[in-house]
């Protein structure tokens, strides 16, 4: 991870179209999508996001399309994990098949701002400032979601099920 | 012991846990799973995973509907690579561009039976719920999970029961209903839950409107969504074996999370935008809206009954020449009653552009893009910044009859005045 960590602060309903719209999905090369990413919400993020920047977000993150490229075009740009007030089911189940981490907070989003930077402390489960100023701890990942996680998504989980079995 | 819910009864059956309850977390094999273009992507986590042939071909479903015909060389490649992969693996259910819509297929093919569990890799997967089967939308890769091991975890959800009441007045339809209860539930406020339309509304109600309801659901956060199954349910089935003899519903005595009633006596044609589906009022709020293109197809809105309607607006009219009436059926069946009919002689007549079978513009990749500051009125199911085209274009939603008005007057129109 390069530099400090940077929260890029969303609000509510946060669609799929404005994370990478359709018109985009000609292509599956996660470098293009990462390059349009967030474009219908914020005009810089695609160009200013860096390995390790953390998304906070209001309620319904990722509504709208099953896309898998909205996931695909996040992780590609870099973003280690959203935080949100709640999250669309489907996006919530893309992130976490593809390896994204995706966390529940109902503070995460009044507390931080957007351009803060901050540490995400994936053992201690929270959110703080650099500076020990803010911190807000996050809720559980559910433990048959942690597990498809904790092997880096659906793909290696079931190869080690198969392996296993 | 309690009654029991639609969803606990179908994820139960699917899991192998007949009691299982809302809330628990189950391991289900679905009846059915169906993807479209992105069986790409599906096939790409496939073959990482490393097996040579999916579980079960004889339950998988493809469709090529939301890029068809090719508007790219990608897209052609992408095409070319599901055909093979089809054969391949020896899927006989394969519908290739220009057949329909996937979620019109499944219904109108008699692929979704009532009960099932049904999996796709689209968000308004939900819309099988119209003939009584839990259906629901994944990711690609999910799907390729699916595909490897035949099963995949489900969360058993609550249960939202919405009770429709009262008869629709002339110029209005589901449509008005669904754009009304999104007012209501707002776009998460079924997140995770399944929801269960019921009500004397829905006994006169053909399948093509109960599709409109379940479609719709997903914008309101939904799961799955059903029209409780009832004569209608079966009567759909009528002569397609095997015969449908019993469906699943909730027991009396079930528990529901939220219960809702929505009485429709009074409702008027609804338009919804720009941008969030909850922002829907009646369409004098919207009348007198410059509009630029009007659009009306998708899994939500391009039925034969919403030609139809569409046809009784522009019949003997014209559409304003300050603006473009787009058409795509959701399916060759349709478009081919639409011909018979006489349907698509009234549409094409008034000014009308009629595109192949398809979910054309509705997600902006091509065949109707909107350009920077347009106007779009649909009937579609999603309004969202940038989905059509220019994220300066922008987007409102309705029936097919006010879309056919408002193509005729160049800005939103009431279908009342053009509806004898």
């Amino acid at each position: 991870m390069s530099g400090k960590p940077r929260i890029w602060l969303f609000g509510d309903d946060v669609n799929t179209d404005l994370i990478i719209p359709g018109r985009y999905l000609d292509s599956y090369d996660p470098a293009h999508l990462a390059s349009h990413a967030m474009e219908g919400s914020s005009k810089d993020f695609a160009a200013r996001v860096k390995e390790g920047d953390i998304i906070v977000a209001g309620k319904n993150f990722g509504c709208g399309s099953s896309r898998e490229q909205a996931v695909i075009a996040l992780k590609h740009s870099g973003v280690q994990a959203i935080i949100a007030r709640s999250f669309a089911r489907i996006f919530y189940r893309n992130a976490i098949n593809l390896g994204l981490r995706v966390i529940v907070s109902g503070t995460a989003d009044s507390v931080f701002k957007d351009g803060d930077s901050a540490v995400l402390e994936v053992e201690a489960n929270t959110l703080a400032s650099l500076d020990g100023s803010k911190m807000v701890a996050l809720e559980k990942i559910p433990e048959h979601v942690g597990a498809i996680l904790d092997q880096g998504g659906l793909v290696p989980f079931i190869k080690s099920k198969l392996r296993n079995a | 012991m309690a009654g029991r819910t639609f969803a606990e009864k179908v994820l139960g059956r699917a899991s192998g846990n007949p009691k299982a309850k809302a809330g628990e977390i189950v391991e289900a094999s679905p009846d059915l799973v169906m993807s479209h273009e992105n069986t790409f992507l599906v096939n790409k986590s496939f073959s990482e995973i490393g097996l040579s042939r999916p579980w079960n071909p004889d339950r998988i479903t493809i469709v090529l509907d939301h890029r068809t015909p090719a508007n790219t060389v990608q897209t052609a490649e992408v095409h070319s690579r599901i055909r093979k992969l089809v054969n391949d693996y020896g899927i006989k259910r394969f519908y290739d561009a220009g057949e329909g819509i996937c979620h019109q297929l499944l219904v109108e093919e008699r692929l979704v039976r009532p009960g099932q569990l049904v999996l796709g890799t689209d968000s308004h997967t939900t819309t099988a719920g119209a003939v009584g089967a839990f259906a629901t939308g994944v990711g690609a890769t999910e799907m390729a999970g699916v595909w490897a091991t035949g099963s995949l975890w489900l969360r058993i959800p609550e249960t939202h029961r919405v009770e429709l009441s009262g008869h629709l007045q002339k110029g209005t339809y589901p449509k008005d209903v669904a754009l009304r209860i999104a007012a209501v539930i707002g776009p998460s406020g079924a997140d995770y839950k399944c929801i269960e339309f019921n009500g004397s509304l829905i006994q006169d109600m053909p399948i093509a409107g109960r599709m409109v309801l379940c479609n719709m659901s997903v914008e309101m956060g939904a799961k799955a969504a059903i029209v409780v199954p009832d004569a209608v349910t079966k009567e759909w089935f009528r002569g397609f074996d095997p015969p449908v003899k019993a469906v699943v519903r909730s027991d009396p005595g079930a528990e529901f999370e939220r219960r809702m009633e929505v009485d429709v006596s009074k409702l008027a044609p609804m338009v919804a935008g720009p941008d969030k589906v909850e922002i829907s009022r009646s369409v004098d709020k919207f009348e007198g809206v410059g509009i630029d293109q009007a659009f009306i197809g998708t899994c939500t809105n391009g039925r034969l009954e919403d030609l139809i309607a569409a046809a009784e607006v522009l019949k003997g009219r014209k559409v304003s020449s300050s603006c473009r009436l787009i058409v795509a059926p959701a399916s060759r069946r349709i478009l081919v009653d639409a011909i018979d009919m006489g349907v698509a002689q009234t549409i094409v007549s008034a000014g009308g552009t009629l595109l192949p079978p398809g979910c054309g513009p509705c997600l902006g990749s091509h065949e109707g893009v909107l350009g920077p500051g347009e106007v779009c009125i649909s009937s579609s199911n999603r309004n969202f910044r940038g989905r059509m085209g220019s994220e300066e274009a922008v987007i409102y939603l309705a029936s097919p009859a006010t879309v056919a008005a408002s193509a005729i007057e160049g800005k939103i129109a009431d279908p009342r005045r053009f509806l004898k």
